[in-house]
């Protein structure tokens, strides 16, 4: 069957406005998470990305009063990944737009883009991505909660795979909203001090906002990853709640694993979803365990970022891949003592350890669960 | 490519009309949708109390798959593939309005967990037991061709054996769905064509 690979990448967030100098930040410990106050004056804590830095970068490609914060956003990345790549737009390139909440800001009266009542559906921002580009056919857009961008990853696979495409660009993003924030809070969900993934004092989530673009491509070529197993598993038992026996994870790692053909010893290192909600990580650290990956190094990214929805499986894959590449395993930041039940293997500080395959996973409200495995491409 | 798949059982549904299978097994004109749907459900006599905390999205794809997933066509891991234009809009509009004012300001946790498009594969995935493949996405309009080809794709990489897939969507008291069951048993053919000409019935 046709392998695909993942052979370019982009990220836009509060710690930079491409891969290398995310990384850079991470490999010092940087955290983008700063305090921040509400309309209503409360204060939270949040990753948020320089708007004006935005408008600087796209006055050179676009009009910035013709698109909105995301759609800027998102542009700025795919192209540049389209000039990273020299890709040519064919007939056989795809494009996937992977969101949870996509324009939402624009439902919001005091939004300039309040009257235009067609740029809160996701096909549309779909169309001024494909569009602006042009994009031979129109963008997929996969809405699936927090999973979006790390399911992106598996349909282009897929696609591939069928036939369908011989290229996929995939641009994932979401903003923080005071639509998210009022609908977080009223779960009494987030967190008041900056999120704490797996640790004992974890107090909840801390919202955060990236946009992240990979090329998939039937062609590999070096310092790429391949997509070797991918899976997405419902738990059947909770919509806003995960699973107190972590099945979905559980069955969708297991799915990834058996169409990678490897064994859990083969897997170097886990990019964990950990968003430092009690149930959210008491699930994984009991799914891991189950599948007998308590050894293996894990972290959360969402230290460093916060939790950015849909966008954070494909910003946490490209921290994963530059992780392969440069045999660096970065720690899971605010983690300080164990508070799951289960053991499970947290990486305390950035070190170097020869990579060769990581495993992917991201779970989100609605029940979902989705494993990706990567593995290095070594030819020369 | 397509070889022994099928489209073993399909239905429509939009504002006062079910087709189930080709035949039309329900009408009744309602005000809105969130009274069809009500009636919907009296009608199967489906019992269900989980229904009624549901927004109207999720009601009309719970109420398919109610249709779909019979105890004779149901088999072991069905993939759930849903797609619409509107997303969860509909329940947005309400969570966007319960903040517009700070003054006038109650955000409720009932109504944001339905801010989710694929809130509704959860609920189908609770009450039929599916730990399955499940995926959402958005189109302008229902994309026959891509439904098509990802439906192949997970039945041909072993992810499923079956597919309950299809358009359901939900915007400004209108309702529309087309959901379809494809598996190795059936009559009609599993092939972009048909599920065009299925549709536009």
């Amino acid at each position: 069957m046709q392998q695909s690979y993942i052979t370019y990448h982009h990220i836009i967030s509060s710690l930079g406005f491409d891969s290398k100098s995310n990384f850079e930040q991470l490999k010092k410990s940087k955290s983008g998470i700063k305090k921040y106050q509400r309309e209503n004056g409360d204060e939270y804590y949040s990753s948020i990305i320089d708007k004006e830095k935005v408008d600087k970068l796209f006055s050179e490609i676009g009009t910035i009063d013709k698109y909105t914060t995301l759609e800027k956003m998102m542009l700025l990345s795919v192209n540049a990944i389209l000039k990273k790549s020299n890709l040519n737009i064919g007939d056989r390139t795809g494009l996937i737009l992977a969101t949870t909440k996509g324009n939402v800001d624009v439902l919001s009266t005091k939004s300039k883009f309040y009257k235009d009542k067609s740029r809160s559906y996701l096909f549309e921002l779909g169309s001024q991505i494909s569009s602006f580009f042009n994009f031979k056919s129109k963008a997929i857009v996969v809405s699936n909660a927090c999973v979006s961008g790390i399911l992106a990853v598996a349909v282009a696979d897929r696609l591939i795979k069928s036939k369908m495409y011989d290229d996929v660009v995939i641009v994932s993003g979401d903003l923080v909203t005071e639509f998210i924030l009022s609908g977080f809070t009223s779960f009494q969900a987030i967190s008041s001090t900056p999120c704490k993934p797996f640790s004992k004092n974890r107090r909840g989530i801390t919202i955060g906002e990236a946009v992240a673009s990979v090329l998939v491509s039937s062609t590999k070529k070096e310092s790429a990853v391949e997509v070797i197993g991918t899976a997405s598993c419902n738990d059947a038992n909770h919509i806003s709640g995960p699973s107190r026996t972590g099945e979905g994870l559980y069955l969708a790692v297991e799915s990834a694993l058996k169409e990678a053909q490897v064994l859990i010893d083969d897997v170097d290192y886990i990019s964990a979803h950990g968003t430092a909600t009690n149930f959210n990580d008491e699930m994984e650290a009991i799914a891991f365990s189950r599948l007998g990956m308590s050894e293996i190094p894990l972290n959360s990214l969402k230290g460093y970022y916060g939790h950015t929805l849909g966008a954070s499986g494909l910003l946490e894959t490209i921290i994963g891949i530059e992780s392969l590449n440069q045999n660096t395993l970065i720690a899971s930041h605010g983690f300080d003592e164990l508070g799951v039940s289960k053991s499970i293997n947290v990486i305390k500080s950035t070190t170097k350890k020869p990579l060769n395959i990581f495993l992917k996973t991201a779970s989100g409200f609605g029940g979902c669960n989705t494993a990706v495995l990567f593995k290095k491409v070594i030819n020369k | 490519m397509n070889k022994n798949r099928y489209i073993q059982s399909y239905c429509r549904i939009t504002n006062n009309v079910i087709i189930l299978n080709g035949k039309e097994v329900f009408r009744e004109s309602s005000e809105d949708i969130k009274s069809f749907l009500k009636t919907v459900y009296k009608n199967f006599e489906i019992k269900y109390s989980k229904f009624f905390k549901m927004d109207n999205l999720s009601k009309l794809a719970f109420l398919g798959a109610e249709l779909l997933l019979t105890d004779e066509n149901k088999s072991s891991n069905i993939a759930l593939v849903f797609s619409n234009a509107a997303s969860s809009l509909d329940t947005d509009r309400k969570h966007q309005e319960s903040i517009n004012d700070i003054e006038n300001y109650f955000p409720s946790p009932a109504i944001f967990v339905y801010t989710l498009p694929n809130i509704g594969i959860g609920e189908i995935s609770i009450r039929h037991q599916l730990k399955s493949e499940n995926a959402f996405f958005i189109f302008e309009k229902y994309n026959a061709a891509f439904h098509h080809t990802y439906e192949n794709s997970l039945i041909q990489m072993n992810k499923a054996n079956s597919v309950l897939a299809g358009w359901v969507n939900v915007d400004k008291n209108t309702c529309d769905a087309f959901l379809y069951l494809v598996s190795k048993k059936g009559k009609i053919e599993h092939t972009t064509e048909n599920l065009i000409k299925l549709y536009n019935n």
